[in-house]
């Protein structure tokens, strides 16, 4: 453990700290998971994820794959995909993951519940265009339920077609006859998963301690 | 003899009358009268004793032996009371919002108590005795075991059992010592107390009980996690409670206590705790394997829940070990596996009769706390009573201060002030607590002592925390979550962070919650559900879902045709009245009231068919081009709209009419056509149509409600059947002017001869339907012009939505998202 005592002094850490919020311990152990991952290059790419074995059998691997080689999720007006991440994007993306604190303000955690459902949506929007398609979201469904055996892709469309009835129920309301619902737009996104406390469901607790030598 | 049963006479009368005040209606008088009636000659048969020589041989003509039924009969009259209170609390939702229900039990008990008291009656007999522990708890646990929400458990079971644990030996050992220091205090007079009893008090007034805070907190929609910890912190902290209870009962009869002795203590606590959790598993498997073969015999299903559940209860408490622990576990874990082999109605059953025995018996318990109250011999320490309350207030709050401190860093989301106020000021003290002070032995010499400062304790938490909890919550505006989000976009959403989560943990290299909850669900779904559910394909959460959205639509339907069997007649008899020139209206009724029953019992099974063909055709592949078929279906109708657009505008709102009859066997000279012309009320009308619509429509081929169409466009709609379920909800709340396609079509299946220029004139006479008949005829022409440039891209807007604005009145149950 001679590292975590040089960690506080490394450079770049204080900067990071300031941009993601984790800790120095925190940034310290993903430094070395990250370095664990990239078998010690500076950059990620996408085959270094692709070989993690605890990851081969998450039906949505390849989203969360891609949404770290997604620049939209590093600034707010970031766009397209980049093939290679360094440390900093890597932690910047995993910001996004970390529990609100204890104390905030409504604002504050309106903006966390924001900022969370931004990153889901952009999971979701893959062509980026702003909405997310039925394809899109069929796609999402299917990913979701490619592991649950005997329900092939039909079942999951149909399921995918009925949520995306309910959103056009939930956000349109009234609808003229021949409209189209073209897709979920941002807004509409947030009107649909307004009871869902996604503020207190998509975080991890990060470890200050390192783990990481438990498991591959 | 004579006396006793003179005495019990009074008894019973009293508690005829304390039950008739109770809700005070005079409907419920007569049963009891009877009762009274049945009551009034007991002497009779003492006759005999008194005279036992004389008419020996004669057979008697009346007889009567109350002994013989004594207890059951006092029991059952015993549950009635209690539940006629329950009946009376809920003819004024207002009593139950402000004031827990289980202070109001308990003010009952004390007003039966108090006239009890006042006849010198014996306070019944049932906690005196093990029935405590081996009838009145087993519902209650089963109850909150069952129906514990599993998921939130599971993500905060850490925290439930840190509170549980070690909240309760926190509070046991912090009461018992401090007691136990006042007790050196001359002026209190307690002296005599020492140690191990006082923990041993300490031990049964630090069990929560929260079950009027649970309630409060559901109405208020508190945060899941506050819930949840308040729910296992109850139930597990029963458990942990019972074994300390037995640790110190049998530890305050020893003259000392050996430094081995607590180690055992401790060691014994292990074997107690998990023995019981072992057991419960065992038999939860063993119910859930069973259950897997009885598809044949459905009716005695919910009867191996119950059985199995017990039977846990009872080996747990044959080996002294945690009873509470096993059937808790039990029933968590033959939940999840049961209710997938049992049929539908005997999941039901198992669940409304688990809710009914745990209500009664809770019921029953807070009564008898009123009853016991009032009619034990008390013996009142100021000093030491209300040290206990303080003691007990504190040492709680103490000690959610200080343990939260220590679980906050380790739980994802921590818990903040107002949470900790929460749980802290949760802590009723309830059943658990009353029931173990009871039963505890007699060897104590300070016994009532301990009852009283017990029900002292009890009715403080209850009655001021239980009443003062709801305004405190909702002023210091605790973290609330929205809990009932049945949506499809929920669910998928849940998922998707489940499944995002464990992959970003994964990521991150770091072993957790999630990680083990993978390993447990591969493992259920490979080996667990292939030995113990019949049909064992692994089934996604969403999928599931899916399904209970689509059953729940399916009930309301039945509910909504079940309400109409009797609703139909009423209605048609008064519009039998209305109509100034109707014709056989008597053979109509009398004739078509079966008819009708027939036919909406018929209906009801289609509907099941139905709805289950709906289920399944997201569940078979097949039947997968929905949508295009969708898109094409309104292409069609559209081409099929533009020759004869005009002939079917002409059709009126009033033919809705139509449909009520339903049946074909029911024929035109029923329904006179005059009948028809007759507009008003279609509202009602159409409410009772509506099942009788189905019922033609057996076959999903509804037509939308867009479609105006001529008889023959029906077939084009046949040969799609399954996507006109998709928009049929909605289809079908359309209003008075959408309604026309399906009275169309209703015309054209029941040949009933019904000459079109009647509705003509029906129309003309009406402004609404002309008006109608216009816009219809508008909305035709726009479709029309719309037609070329618009081939549906992609996503196909259901019309429906603007029926609703139309007549909001009119819509029928329907699957709604938003609920």
């Amino acid at each position: 453990m001679g590292a975590l005592q040089s960690a506080a002094g490394q450079p770049g850490y204080v900067d990071l700290a300031e941009k993601t919020g984790f800790s120095f311990e925190q940034i310290q152990v993903l430094h070395k998971r990250f370095k664990q991952l990239s078998h010690n290059e500076e950059t990620l790419r996408r085959d270094h994820f692709s070989g993690i074995p605890d990851l081969a059998c998450n039906p949505i691997r390849a989203q969360i794959i891609e949404a770290f080689f997604d620049r939209r999720n590093y600034h707010q007006n970031g766009e397209g995909m980049v093939q290679e991440i360094g440390f900093e994007e890597f932690l910047v993306v995993m910001s996004h993951f970390r529990p609100p604190s204890l104390h905030m303000t409504e604002e504050q955690r309106e903006n966390v519940r924001r900022e969370k459902l931004r990153f889901l949506f952009n999971m979701h929007d893959t062509d980026n265009d702003g909405t997310i398609t039925l394809e899109e979201y069929r796609h999402v469904v299917e990913e979701l339920l490619s592991r649950s055996g005997a329900l092939g892709k039909e079942t999951a469309k149909s399921i995918a077609d009925a949520a995306m009835l309910e959103v056009a129920s939930i956000s349109m309301g009234h609808m003229e006859p021949d409209e189209f619902y073209e897709g979920i737009t941002f807004e509409h996104f947030l009107k649909l998963l307004n009871g869902f406390e996604i503020e207190s469901k998509m975080n991890i607790r990060f470890l200050n301690m390192d783990t990481s030598t438990l498991c591959k | 003899m004579d006396l006793t049963i003179s005495t019990f006479r009074g008894a019973l009368l009293v508690v005829f009358t304390a039950s008739c005040l109770l809700h005070g209606s005079r409907g419920e008088i007569p049963p009891k009268a009877t009762g009274g009636v049945t009551l009034l000659p007991p002497v009779k048969p003492e006759v005999p004793h008194a005279y036992p020589n004389e008419e020996k041989s004669n057979l008697p003509v009346f007889t009567m032996d109350y002994p013989r039924i004594q207890i059951p009969f006092e029991i059952t009259l015993w549950v009635l009371l209690a539940s006629f209170a329950k009946i009376g609390f809920h003819v004024y939702h207002k009593i139950t919002v402000w004031v827990p229900e289980s202070c109001l039990l308990i003010s009952i008990g004390l007003i039966v108590g108090g006239i009890m008291h006042s006849v010198h009656e014996e306070p019944p007999a049932v906690l005196s005795s093990n029935v405590f522990f081996l009838y009145m708890l087993p519902p209650i646990v089963l109850d909150s075991g069952y129906f514990m929400p599993t998921r939130p458990f599971f993500e905060n079971i850490g925290t439930v059992l840190w509170f549980a644990v070690v909240g309760t030996l926190w509070n046991s050992i912090g009461i018992g010592m401090s007691l136990f220091a006042i007790c050196q205090i001359e002026a209190f007079g307690v002296q005599d107390l020492n140690l191990q009893e006082n923990l041993l008090f300490a031990t049964i007034i630090s069990a929560v009980d929260p079950v009027a805070v649970l309630s409060v907190f559901e109405d208020v929609s508190v945060n899941e996690q506050l819930y949840i910890v308040v729910f296992g912190e109850c139930l597990f902290n029963d458990a942990v409670t019972v074994v300390l209870y037995n640790m110190f009962s049998f530890v305050a009869d020893m003259p000392e206590v050996e430094p081995v002795d607590v180690f055992l203590g401790v060691a014994r606590f292990f074997v107690v705790g998990l023995g019981g959790m072992g057991f419960g598993i065992l038999f939860g498997f063993v119910a859930a394997f069973t259950t897997r073969f009885t598809s044949r015999v459905r009716e005695i299903e919910p009867l191996f829940i119950f059985m199995y559940s017990y039977l846990a209860y009872l080996v747990a408490e044959l080996f002294a070990i945690s009873s509470i622990m096993a059937i808790v576990t039990c029933a968590l874990t033959m939940k999840y596996y049961v209710e997938e082999n049992v049929s539908q109605r005997s999941c039901t059953t198992i669940r409304h009769v688990v809710k009914m025995l745990g209500s009664i018996s809770e019921t029953l318990i807070f009564f008898f706390l009123g009853v016991v109250t009032i009619t034990t011999e008390h013996e009142w320490n100021w000093g030491y009573i209300l040290f206990t309350l303080l003691f007990a207030f504190v040492w709680r709050g103490l000690g959610v201060l200080v343990l939260t401190q220590i679980i906050n860093p380790f739980r994802t989301i921590p818990f903040n002030m107002k949470d900790q106020f929460g749980l802290a000021y949760g802590g009723l003290r309830g059943a658990i607590s009353f029931a173990l002070a009871f039963t505890l032995p007699n060897t104590i010499g300070r016994k009532p002592l301990f009852v009283t400062a017990t029900i002292a304790v009890i009715l403080f938490t209850v009655f001021l925390q239980g009443i003062s909890i709801r305004p405190l919550i909702e002023f210091i505006n605790v973290r609330r979550t929205n809990r009932n989000l049945d949506t499809i976009n929920v669910e998928i959403h849940c998922r998707l962070m489940d499944h995002t989560i464990a992959g970003i943990e994964d990521l991150c290299g770091q072993w957790s919650h999630f990680y083990w909850k993978d390993k447990f669900m591969k493992f259920n779904n490979r080996i667990l559900r292939k030995i113990l559910i019949k049909d064992s394909r692994a089934e996604s959460s969403i999928v599931a879902l899916y399904k209970k959205l689509e059953l729940q639509n399916a009930m309301e339907i039945l509910d909504t045709v079940s309400g109409d069997i009797s609703a139909a007649p009423s209605i048609v008899s008064l519009y039998e009245e209305k109509k100034s020139s109707a014709k056989p209206k008597k053979k109509f009724l009398a004739s078509d009231l079966k008819n009708m029953h027939d036919i909406l019992s018929k209906n009801m099974y289609k509907i099941r068919q139905r709805t289950v063909a709906y289920t399944g055709k997201h569940a078979l592949p097949n039947d997968s081009h929905s949508r295009e078929i969708l898109i094409r279906r309104h292409a069609s109708i559209r081409r099929s709209l533009r020759p004869q657009s005009f002939q079917t505008s002409a059709v009126p709102k009033s033919h809705k009419y139509f449909s009520l009859p339903a049946g074909k066997s029911l024929d035109s000279k029923l329904f006179p056509p005059e009948r028809l012309s007759f507009t008003d009320d279609q509202e009602t009308m159409s409410e009772v149509a509506y099942p009788s619509r189905r019922s033609r429509f057996g076959q999903p081929a509804r037509s939308s409600s867009r479609a105006m169409m001529p008889l023959r466009r029906l077939d084009t709609l046949k040969e799609v059947p399954s996507l006109d379920v998709l928009n049929e909800g909605r289809s079908e709340s359309g209003g008075k002017g959408r309604g026309m396609s399906r009275t169309n079509s209703s015309y054209s299946e029941s040949h009933v001869p019904a000459p079109r220029r009647h509705f003509n004139a029906s129309a003309d006479n009406n402004n609404g339907s002309a008006d109608d008949f216009r816009n219809v005829h508008q909305e035709e022409e726009e479709e029309e012009q719309e037609q070329p440039s618009s081939p549906p891209p992609g996503w196909v807007a259901e019309r429906s939505d603007n029926s609703t604005t139309q007549n909001p009145l009119l819509r029928r149950p329907q699957w709604n998202p938003r609920k």
